[in-house]
């Protein structure tokens, strides 16, 4: 039996800030359908290794294949590769000046290249999927945090990307909103999405994550079940880690 | 006093040479404004780009035009550029000065309503597939300018106002025009009337400022 090509490939990825070493050969690589939950401490290069993945960011050195792309090749098409890969934001990101639904179908009209009728078809089935087929004409200010969040989900499944890269997505809002957002990822993932969820919200690391990450440093320093790695970590540093943000 | 400041018979008179003076005015405002957003959009887009051998360059040239007084500037490229062996002429040579002078500054506007989109719009943007452009095109350049409509809009008043320095170099625009009719009638009347027109010509921009600014304040309440 041959295992099939993982969605993400990531080896030897090293990023340097100027003088800053922030990511030190980290290797990851994600399954298709799989979970991957990423945890570390402030400053040990999470959101670095995330915005390489999707090449926000350049890489000083290493590899990342996604879904059989090499997106450091020069010469593949950054733009294309993109679709293929969903980004949440922290902070929503959303555009103020446009509605809900123009949020959602800019890039299928932009970049895929669907006519506005059929954007405008997809775009509404993406909200539907967050819940928030009713608000598409809303504008973002006229939404709470947890409902911007949700449409800037929508506006990355709606290009049916082939994995989805979060970026602490429920750390912006308020206790009582990241539910709503965390029923929409769990929705995600049972609709056999893959993905990489970079978040300190540990109950739904138990309870939905495949493989848990822990980061220190620009190093992966430890990786398994999270069974594993919150009630058994092997290494002292994951230990004292977990110690402390499970007193919070 | 009516018949020294305001005299009809004087009006009368001076009516088609103050006529064809407001016509240079609008005309001239007509190409040096839109030139200017055009060319400061330029300076704005350009100044996006960090690379050292763009950066200086561009910021030496908005310095100097915005540095360098408009009226220098004009007399400089009327009375220099013969000598290089081009004659362009009054008009022109009003609509290059004003236009590398408020170039500089609708560019400075632009930089500044560029400067006040957050990152993220664009990173999210460049996240989903669209290009840097495409990104400028729908996400920052729409609300850029929205940001920065009063100041905009104050800088062309700007401009219009600047263009009644081309009398100094004989172009026939509305000032120009009134003084001719003056010397000729003896009568400060189409003065009077020259300025009543720059007033109506510009009172309702004057207006449209104002509402835009208040609504500007309002809206960060
Ligand atoms: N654009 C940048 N320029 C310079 N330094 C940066 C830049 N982006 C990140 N860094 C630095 O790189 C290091 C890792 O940052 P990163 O944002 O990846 O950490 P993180 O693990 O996501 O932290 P947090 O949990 O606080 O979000 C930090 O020291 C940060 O200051
Ligand atoms: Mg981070």
């Amino acid at each position: 039996m041959t295992t099939p090509l993982p969605i993400v490939d990531a080896r030897g990825v090293h990023k340097h800030f100027g003088a800053l070493h922030v990511l030190k050969g980290v290797d990851l690589t994600v399954a298709e359908r799989e979970l991957v939950f990423v945890i570390g401490p402030s400053g040990s290069g999470k959101s670095t290794l995330l915005r390489c993945l999707n090449r926000l960011e350049e890489p000083s050195s290493g590899s990342i294949v996604v879904d059989g792309i090499d997106m450091l090749d020069p010469r593949t098409d950054i733009n294309h590769a993109r679709q293929r890969i969903g980004m949440v934001f922290q902070s929503f990101n959303l555009y103020p000046h446009m509605t809900a639904l123009g949020n959602v179908t800019l890039a299928l009209r932009k970049v895929a290249g669907k006519s506005r009728a059929e954007a405008e078809r997809l775009g509404l089935a993406a909200l539907e999927r967050v819940g928030l087929a009713d608000r598409a004409g809303h504008t973002p200010g006229q939404l709470s945090g947890g409902q911007q969040q949700r449409v800037a989900i929508a506006r990355s499944i709606a290009l049916e990307p082939r994995v989805m890269l979060f970026d602490e997505p429920t750390s912006a809002l308020d206790p009582e909103l990241v539910g709503s957002v965390l029923e929409v990822m769990r929705a995600l993932r049972e609709s056999g999405m893959t993905m990489v969820v970079v978040s300190h919200e540990m109950g739904f690391a138990r309870n939905a994550a495949d493989r848990v990450v822990f980061m220190d440093d620009g190093l992966i320093v430890e990786q398994g079940p999270p069974a594993a790695i919150f009630e058994s970590p092997a290494q002292e540093r994951t230990r004292a880690f977990i110690g402390q943000i499970q007193r919070h | 006093m009516i018949e020294t400041f305001f005299n009809i018979d004087i009006i009368v008179a001076a009516w088609p040479i103050v006529m064809a003076g407001l016509l240079n005015t609008v005309l001239l405002s007509l190409i040096v404004v839109p030139l200017g957003l055009l060319g400061g959009l330029m300076l704005a887009l350009l100044a996006g780009i960090r690379h050292p051998l763009v950066r200086w360059p561009l910021m030496a040239w908005v310095d100097f035009f915005r540095a360098f007084p408009p009226l220098v500037l004009l007399i400089l490229l009327f009375a220099g550029l013969p000598f290089a062996g081009l004659e362009l002429g009054g008009f022109a040579c009003v609509a290059i000065a004003f236009f590398l002078n408020t170039g500089a500054y609708y560019g400075e506007i632009f930089r500044a309503g560029i400067d006040s989109i957050p990152a993220g719009q664009v990173e999210a943007a460049r996240s989903t597939g669209l290009s840097r452009l495409q990104a400028m095109g729908y996400i920052v350049l729409p609300q850029a300018v929205r940001n920065v409509l009063p100041d905009l809009l104050s800088n062309t008043l700007e401009v219009v106002k600047l263009t009644s320095l081309g009398s100094v170099v004989a172009v026939p625009e509305l000032l120009y025009q009134a003084r001719q009719a003056q010397s000729l009638t003896y009568n400060p009347t189409p003065i009077v009337v020259a300025a009543l027109i720059y007033f109506l010509l510009l009172w309702p921009l004057v207006r449209l400022l104002s509402r835009l600014e208040n609504r500007a304040l309002a809206g960060r309440h």
